[in-house]
């Protein structure tokens, strides 16, 4: 796991079940607006259908080099939970090269003690919110490498 | 619950209803014995049981009001911190509701505890509000009736209406005073139907309360929601399809006496006296329906199968119908 998300799992794990999700909260108000060229062009975006609350992502990446990544999020006020997630994402993967992403284990969603105090759905949620990132990865590392 | 462990529990003698007959649907009427004036908005009245909601006008009105617990209930479990209104305590459905072990909702003594934990009291006035038109409130309001709180009532329009009015809210946790709370054990037998039960009710009516696409089962899970693992799509024989959403108009208000009569008598084909059951895909929907149903239209024998799809998409050797047709009782089952 890079080193950024490591840290954000590693102070989750450190802290009560009731910290975390105060945590999970503050990351959900830390959560970037998007720029203007996504902001006005929402069609761009993916949707996460398996999350509960609409949350749609994309993501570019260098077109040389170690093809480092940006990621993009935007999801609603109303949806604190999914905003933390997508922020904790945000901020651990963030600028990190392609291939750093796609080593993130697929299950670290589930490694931020939250299992008790989230549904499985939600779960499921930020499961396939890293899922379509990594795929997103790919196919824009594959096409920029053709 | 019998009536007498109620009575001793509650302390004070109750004031006398010789009209209402001591039957286990009494403890649900609460009519005379609630502890906080009821809302005299004009639009309740036409409602069986206009005691049960409560305005934004009103609540905010009464926000201090002794004997008053304020109770935010959502899907999201974060939603409540960023914003609730002043005083109000948080219930989770997912980590406080139900069980941790048994798919099932918390015990008399899971309840007391959660209960003395929040401030509330026997005889405390319960208004419940929540998010996406009180569906997750409703199912809250429905498990503390399970435990006979008799005074707990729904805010109309749950937390989008209060947003919407620019009232008040605040992050600042309430200081709660712990209280004391009775154990009660939970009385299933009354608003609950259990999967056997819904078997034996084939030829009386069900309220199938899930999108279209899931009654007709085109999809297992809410339209936007992730797949949950049902096996069969589809709905119980002979269930009605009314979308629990029918019965909240824009505001996420609940749709006048009248709007709501046309909806479930006339479309849905419901009479006076039915005993009925509601559905959804764990329980939640539905106990919007439930409420509606037993408290706004005054059915009096309605309960919430909780079961619902997840549990009778799986069950083995249970009958299903697919598409819009609500389907014939299936052989060697009803009447």
């Amino acid at each position: 796991m890079p080193p950024a998300l490591a840290e954000i799992v590693e102070d989750f794990q450190a802290i009560t079940e009731e910290q975390r999700l105060e945590m999970l909260l503050d990351f959900s108000e830390e959560l970037p607006e998007l720029p203007a060229r996504f902001a006005e062009h929402p069609d761009l975006l993916e949707q996460v259908v398996e999350c509960q609350t609409p949350l749609f992502l994309t993501i570019e990446v260098e077109p040389a080099g170690e093809h480092k990544v940006s990621l993009f999020f935007s999801a609603p006020p109303q949806a604190p939970t999914t905003r933390g997630f997508a922020s904790v994402l945000a901020q651990g993967l963030d600028g990190l090269p392609a291939a750093d992403v796609l080593a993130v284990p697929d299950d670290m969603p589930n490694k931020l003690g939250l299992t008790r105090a989230l549904t499985p759905l939600r779960l499921r949620g930020m499961t396939a919110m890293l899922g379509r990132i990594k795929r997103q990865v790919s196919e824009q590392v594959a096409a920029a490498e053709a | 619950m019998a009536l007498d462990d109620f009575a001793t529990s509650h302390g004070a003698p109750r004031v006398a209803r010789l009209d209402v007959a001591p039957s286990p649907i009494f403890l649900l009427r609460g009519q005379s014995n609630m502890s906080l004036s009821i809302d005299a908005n004009p639009a309740f009245a036409e409602y069986a049981h206009p005691e049960r909601l409560v305005s934004t006008e009103w609540l905010a009105a009464n926000l201090s009001a002794e004997g008053l617990v304020i109770v935010e209930s959502n899907e999201d479990i974060l939603l409540y911190d960023t914003g609730h209104i002043p005083g109000a305590v948080k219930v989770d459905w997912h980590t406080e509701l139900n069980d941790e072990d048994t798919r099932d909702y918390v015990d008399g003594e899971g309840f007391a505890a959660l209960m003395a934990a929040k401030g509330i009291s026997r005889d405390s006035t319960v208004v419940i509000y929540g998010d996406k038109s009180n569906w997750w409130a409703s199912y809250a309001l429905w498990v503390f009736t399970l435990f006979g709180h008799e005074d707990v009532r729904l805010l109309d329009g749950g937390r989008d209406k209060w947003l919407a009015e620019d009232r008040v809210t605040t992050r600042e946790k309430p200081s709660i005073t712990a209280s004391s709370y009775p154990v009660i054990e939970r009385d299933d037998s009354v608003i609950r139907a259990f999967l056997p039960q819904v078997l034996e009710h084939f030829g009386k009516p069900m309220i199938d309360v899930r999108s279209t696409e899931e009654f007709t089962g085109e999809r297992t899970h809410m339209p936007a929601y992730p797949e949950e693992g049902t096996l069969r799509g589809g709905h119980i024989p002979s269930a009605a399809s009314v979308p629990w959403a029918r019965a909240a108009a824009e505001d996420g208000t609940f749709k006048s006496r009248a709007e709501l009569e046309a909806i479930y008598l006339d479309e849905a084909g419901l009479s006076a006296g039915d005993d009925i059951i509601t559905y959804c895909r764990i329980g939640e929907r539905s106990s919007h329906t439930w409420f509606a149903l037993q408290f706004l239209l005054g059915f009096e024998n309605v309960r919430n199968y909780d079961g619902s799809w997840t549990e009778w998409g799986n069950a083995v050797r249970v009958p299903i119908v697919k598409g819009i047709e609500p389907g014939a009782i299936p052989a060697g089952f009803g009447a």
